[in-house]
């Protein structure tokens, strides 16, 4: 019997042990970043190293998206998750995309979806929050 | 050459904003230029420096405007910043001004937009490749656009206003759509805009939903538009007639600035801290506060926006935004009016032209010649444009003494 191997979406990701995010923090300051810098932005040191970031977190904004660039699925929740002090840019999942079920200060968590499956059968999965 | 810390605005013109077919950048380029030379009562051989700013175009804008009013050889700088393109070329001009290197300068911005639909979202079907290949500085396999959040103009400025909600409450889609509401009401007085119709608060909830809490007439309209701006230095002014002395606008401050780090700043645009930093500045530089000013033309590219920079600006007290316009201050009527013009959404946003179109604004307020829609009695006002990801320009417009 064989599964279908999964790679996640982007980089930042990781499904192993269980899907999380992470984070490159600036050693001397703690600022984290999803991509890579040369320096950090707020202190200018060069070192970082790995974080994970808590994957559960507050809506500390969010818009319902009704009407996007050709091939962007609508309607959709684009958000901001404040994770425990690290904001992630996410959408909000799982959930009707109406201003009834959607609010400011909603307590979500991390969820993964898969995007789909390439013509090597590998698919892709991505995150975003539900609510919790 | 003179060294003077006084800058003045000689002339500037804003070309009627709306659709304008038959004109491309170089021909609405040109009649700004030709419009701001006119007011100022000079000619292309008086001015020693052009900026010139064109986001859509070919990255030479300065130089083929030159070809079209007067090639004289002067240096000339192609700018671009985003939405604060047109302040960022007056900037440079000014600075040129300032360093004593020219007596006069000219600033341009131009753009043709009509038609030109969502911005910031690439405007094109993105399609996932046939085996997944990580791209891009976060190693996604595909477009991360309507997958991790949004990149459409509509959503970013969506976000950035409730935001603001969700740290102080009280701002909800009804209150943002009575933001939009004033605006529409204000266009009625701009035969310049390119819609001048009020709207009702149910009319503007009931139409066309873009992004949540934003429908279509709470976002900025795209159309085609140019302005531009004449800079002289105090001395050399005292060398034109009276009548140029006491039509020219003293620009009191000239500010621009970036995004310092924040924490959330890669997340969602932090357009709060840089506006906040540069109205800090500028109301040092010029020497007066936010209790001082007649007027304030703000950057509101949507009804969203527009909330959060009463804060930045310090109309209000900090958090107090939405009692701010809850009180009619913001109204031309009430005790502080914001975007007189019609603001983005009525007047509209050819975004290179904006950051010197809303100085156009201002001037013609201080000068006393703002007509129908004229805030009696204005003798300072405030130019405010945000370019994302980001720039920030104010500029203090005072009446000339003499």
């Amino acid at each position: 019997m064989s599964t279908a191997t999964q790679i996640p979406f982007v980089e930042y990701l990781r499904l192993e042990p269980t899907p999380h995010l992470v984070a490159n923090e600036c050693t001397s300051c703690g600022a984290r970043y999803f991509d890579r810098r040369n320096a950090c932005a707020a202190c200018f040191a060069t070192d970082f190293t790995p974080v994970d970031i808590p994957t559960e977190g507050v809506v500390r904004s969010f818009s319902i998206i009704t009407f996007a660039a050709p091939g962007v699925e609508v309607p959709f929740v684009a958000a901001v998750i404040d994770c425990g002090g690290t904001s992630v840019r996410a959408n909000i999942i799982n959930c009707p995309p109406d201003p009834e079920h959607v609010s400011l200060g909603m307590n979500v968590r991390l969820a993964t979806t898969v995007v789909g499956t390439d013509s090597a059968g590998v698919e892709a999965v991505n995150y975003g929050f539900e609510p919790a | 050459m003179s060294r003077s810390d006084d800058i003045w605005i000689l002339g500037i013109h804003m070309t009627k904003f709306g659709k304008h077919p038959n004109l491309d950048v170089v021909d609405l380029g040109a009649e700004a230029i030709q419009g701001a030379l006119a007011d100022a009562g000079v000619t292309m051989a008086d001015i020693g420096i052009l900026a010139a700013g064109n986001l859509l175009g070919s990255g030479s804008i300065a130089q083929q405007l030159q070809k079209q009013v007067g090639q004289t050889g002067i240096p000339a700088y192609n700018v671009s910043n985003a939405c604060a393109t047109g302040a960022t070329a007056l900037r440079t001009a000014i600075m040129a001004v300032k360093a004593g290197e020219v007596d006069m300068g000219l600033a341009v911005g131009v753009e043709k937009l009509a038609g030109a639909g969502l911005l910031g979202a690439g405007g094109r079907a993105k399609a996932d490749n046939d085996e997944w290949e990580r791209n891009g500085r976060f190693g996604a396999v595909g477009p991360v656009d309507g997958r991790i959040g949004t990149e459409s103009m509509p959503g970013v400025f969506a976000q950035i206003g409730m935001e603001y909600g969700h740290k102080y409450g009280g701002a909800d889609f009804e209150l943002f759509a009575k933001i939009s509401e004033k605006n529409h009401a204000h266009s009625t007085l701009n035969p310049l805009a390119a819609y001048n119709k009020a709207m009702s608060l149910e009319q503007i909830m009931n139409d066309v939903m873009i992004a949540y809490p934003n429908t279509r007439p709470m976002c900025s309209a795209n159309c085609d538009g140019a302005a531009a701006a004449v800079v002289i230095n105090g001395e050399k002014l005292k060398t034109l007639s009276l009548e140029q002395q006491r039509r020219a606008v003293k620009v009191s401050a000239s500010i621009l600035t970036s995004d310092p780090w924040q924490e959330a700043c890669q997340v969602l645009p932090d357009v709060n801290t840089l506006t906040r930093s540069a109205a800090n500045q500028a109301y040092e530089q010029a020497g007066v506060g936010p209790q001082d000013l007649n007027l304030v033309e703000l950057h509101d590219c949507f009804a969203t926006a527009e909330l959060v920079h009463y804060d930045n600006l310090m109309l209000c007290e900090e958090g107090g935004a939405v009692d701010f316009f809850e009180s009619g201050a913001a109204h031309r009527d009430g005790r502080l009016p914001v975007n007189v013009s019609g603001g983005l959404q009525s007047k509209g946003h050819p975004i290179s032209a904006t950051g010197i179109a809303n100085i156009w604004e201002v001037c013609q307020h201080v000068r006393g010649e703002a007509g129908d829609r004229q805030i009696e009695g204005a003798k300072v006002g405030l130019a405010h444009v945000i370019g994302l990801a980001s720039a920030c320009g104010v500029h203090i417009l005072e009446r000339s003494a003499a």
